[in-house]
């Protein structure tokens, strides 16, 4: 193979692996995107039953209850405007807790409920999620900014 | 004093950089030769000021000078003295500095060490590392100023995460900054080298060195979160595809590639335009990550500075330098003349097999973390793209890319022949068809990831030891050790990986005192629950006696720690390691009854994954150390395969 041809032949093959990527990608993605739903999203949408979700929220104040297992738990997420009620059993995270912000990961089980398999763990007692920022919400922390 | 000082030492550091920029650049036109000698004391200078800027910050924090708001914010006068000290860089404004003050002594050890390069190449290698240095500057003092004072000092600060409170977490960060900022070098050395024209073999050569050190730092700072993350957050996991994960993976990747890349480069003269450009884009990502973690930007759980602002600035600057490199790479590369050529079956086809796989899984990797971000930005659409995604993408190729590294180093350069290579592979091959078959009958019903896993591990880690066949061991090169230790320390840790994934066992239990509870291969008695009294927490510790046949029982002592500064509570894992696998117990919260939540895996092998990581950090060290030291530079460099087949 001559030298020029050699470029080529590398340029397309990075060409293919590159369009290959992004493909494959975004195929993936529209079987696997998991979508972000805040409660409010979830019930306009009427989202699938059973269908891989996020939840996004704040666990609603007076809402957390321990079934008698004692490993499951239930509460209500809200953003304000609707609430889900959801389902969880396991060790919650150390940062959960009532008024709280809180991203559960799981699926409908029927329209206005939710079982979580997953509640995401947290780095910092400040975090939550973005879209929720500025509305008097959260209420955990905070001396910062 | 001190603060001010601190601040001062940033702005001259931030002047003496751009000097740098300006009499790099400047050295290079014609009569600008006089500047040349110039371009070294100034890149020292600018160290000298920065480290300065970082002591005083050191300082601050280690004296709780709370009267300084960021020491306020995250640090307090009971956090014990690890963290007080670690709580530097704990922070945004901290770890931006500790990053720039890395970069200063990256570019001063490039002006004092290296000799391998043309004067003028270096030049503008200095020059590069002078302007991204500017732009971090800038950052630091226009948007993120970390010696801001308060205007009345608080009696005590806001104390510092306790998820932090680790010394694994103390350390990981610098880590990864170490790596980050290597690759800003190897940046550096391509933007030097497209300026001066002078992309060959030397510019290689003197580029590897920092490729090799930043990836193994790198893969330690991965290797050293991914176990943080497994035994601090007390969920089990070792891998969440979380944003912040990606944000260091992604390097790594670009960085692989660009380690295998180089090495065809300085060793063979090949793939010049390809390697130029992979340092270009693993820079880059370094970058991105940069941006994911530091902006704020993304629905992350694990991002902890949430402000668009310093997110827009440092997306400003990533467009500025990758968008400069890439124009200057466009402007240039026609100029770069082609290397050798070689065959498709060749150690460089398999290398470029190797980076172009690399490639895909860092662009599935890259599109799976921005595609949330792109599609809010453009239909206002909140997703999130998760493990399901990461895995069934890259997983598939990950194996084929371990495949095709099992093959590679019993290739020669140039051309090889197809039989021969397959007659070397032969051993490992049928080792492979044996541990398959055996894992089938051993393992029944397992699923096809963890069975093709622990399969390929077999047969990698006998292909990696190959390239030692026949040779003396005690003449064999650093480096060539190096790279059997790194492919060895992947098949460990895809072991370790598939192992996690086919047989953990799970018990989720609420139970009283005195109850026992059974998991894998273990009965666990639960002996009590007691508070205990910690430094700046206070606990509930539990006591579990676990038993396994008639081995000696081990006592596990499981925490809930409460945190009152920040109100916060943590969970301490407590793992009992035997050579077999880790028993990992949990306790939960208390329950009404008497009970606990217990939650307890048995997790057979899984330390093989760290294990792993561990020993591809050893080999990227010893080929570091191979390289650097001119006594173990072999006489014949170009193959580890001279009397091989």
């Amino acid at each position: 193979m001559k030298a020029k041809n050699q470029r080529l032949v590398l340029a397309l093959l990075a060409l293919v692996a590159l369009v290959g990527a992004v493909l494959l990608g975004m195929s993936a993605l529209k079987d696997q995107a998991s979508y972000f739903y805040s409660p409010s999203d979830a019930l306009r949408d009427h989202v699938e039953i059973g269908r891989a979700v996020r939840l996004g929220g704040m666990v609603e104040k007076g809402s957390l209850k321990r079934q008698t297992d004692g490993v499951t738990i239930t509460f209500n997420v809200t953003d304000g405007a609707a609430t889900v009620a959801a389902r969880y059993t396991g060790i919650v995270p150390d940062l959960f807790r009532e008024g709280s912000g809180v991203v559960a990961e799981g699926r409908f089980t029927a329209p206005g409920e939710f079982t979580a398999d997953t509640i995401l763990a947290k780095h910092d007692e400040n975090y939550k999620p973005p879209e929720l920022a500025g509305n008097g919400m959260h209420e955990t922390g905070s001396l910062k900014k | 004093m001190i603060a001010e000082a601190g601040l001062a030492a940033l702005w001259i550091a931030a002047m003496l950089a751009a000097l740098q920029a300006f009499i790099g650049l400047g050295s290079l036109k014609a009569g600008g030769e006089e500047l040349l000698r110039a371009v070294r004391p100034v890149a020292v200078a600018q160290a000298v000021m920065t480290v300065a800027s970082f002591a005083a910050l050191l300082w601050l924090f280690y004296s709780t000078d709370l009267s300084v708001k960021l020491v306020a914010e995250d640090s307090a006068i009971s956090v014990p003295t690890l963290y007080r000290i670690a709580g530097a860089w704990g922070n945004h404004e901290g770890s931006m500095l500790l990053w720039v003050t890395i970069l200063a002594i990256a570019g001063a050890a490039v002006a004092l060490l290296e000799r391998r390069l043309p004067e003028r190449t270096l030049a503008a290698t200095i020059a590069a590392q002078g302007v991204i240095a500017l732009g971090f500057f800038a950052f630091l003092l226009f948007s993120s100023n970390p010696f801001a004072r308060l205007e009345i000092a608080p009696a005590d600060g806001n104390g510092f995460n306790p998820l932090l409170q680790d010394p694994g977490l103390a350390f990981h960060p610098p880590t990864l900054y170490v790596g980050y900022v290597g690759l800003s070098v190897a940046f550096s050395f391509a933007v030097g080298a497209l300026l001066t024209r002078d992309v060959g073999p030397a510019f290689a050569k003197a580029m590897r060195p920092w490729v090799l050190g930043a990836w193994t730092f790198l893969t330690l700072g991965i290797t050293a979160g991914s176990y943080w993350a497994y035994y601090e957050l007390g969920w089990g996991g070792w891998w969440f595809w979380d944003p912040t994960e990606n944000a260091s993976l992604m390097p790594w990747l670009a960085a692989t590639a660009l380690l295998h890349s180089v090495t065809v480069l300085a060793t063979r003269d090949g793939l010049r335009a390809w390697t130029v450009m992979l340092a270009v884009v693993a820079f880059s990502m370094s970058m991105v990550g940069t941006f994911l973690v530091r902006s704020g930007i993304l629905t992350s759980v694990h991002a902890f500075a949430l402000d668009p602002k310093r997110g827009a600035f440092i997306l400003v600057l990533l467009a500025l330098y990758i968008g400069g490199a890439l124009a200057l790479f466009g402007a240039r590369i026609a100029t770069v003349t082609e290397g050798n050529r070689f065959d498709p079956v060749s150690r460089e086809g398999a290398l470029v097999v190797n980076n172009l796989l690399l490639s895909v899984i860092l662009g599935l990797v890259l599109i799976g973390t921005l595609y949330p971000l792109a599609a809010e930005s453009l239909t206002g659409e909140k997703l999130s793209v998760g493990p399901p995604y990461f895995n069934a993408t890259t997983g598939p190729l990950a194996l084929v890319l371990v495949a095709v590294m099992a093959a590679g180093p019993v290739m020669r350069w140039r051309r090889d022949d197809i039989a021969k290579v397959a007659k070397r592979i032969a051993i490992p091959a049928v080792l492979t068809v044996i541990a398959f078959v055996a894992v089938l009958v051993l393992a029944p019903g397992l699923r096809i990831l963890p069975l093709l896993g622990l399969t390929l591990a077999a047969g990698v880690a006998a292909a990696s030891i190959a390239p030692l066949w026949k040779r003396k061991l005690r003449r064999t090169p650093l480096f060539t050790w190096g790279m059997v230790i790194a492919h060895l320390g992947v098949a460990v840790s895809l072991a370790g990986m598939a192992c996690e994934s086919a047989f953990t066992k799970e018990t989720l239990v609420a139970a009283r005192p005195g109850e026992t509870v059974t998991v894998g291969p273990y009965a666990i008695r639960f002996a009590s629950v007691d508070p205990v009294p910690g430094r700046n927490f206070t606990a509930v510790q539990a006591t579990l006696v676990a038993t396994r046949g008639s081995s000696t029982p081990i006592t596990l002592k499981p925490e809930q720690r409460t945190f009152d500064n920040p109100p916060q509570q943590t969970s301490e894992s407590a793992i009992a390691t035997r050579w077999d696998g880790q028993l990992y117990t949990v306790v939960g919260a208390p329950v009404p009854g008497g009970r606990w939540q217990l939650r307890l895996w048995w997790k057979p092998f899984v330390t093989l994954i760290w294990l792993g990581g561990a020993l591809i950090a050893l080999g990227g060290a010893l080929s570091l150390i191979g390289r650097a030291l001119p006594r173990h530079r072999p006489v014949v460099e170009h193959t580890g395969f001279a009397r091989f087949g």
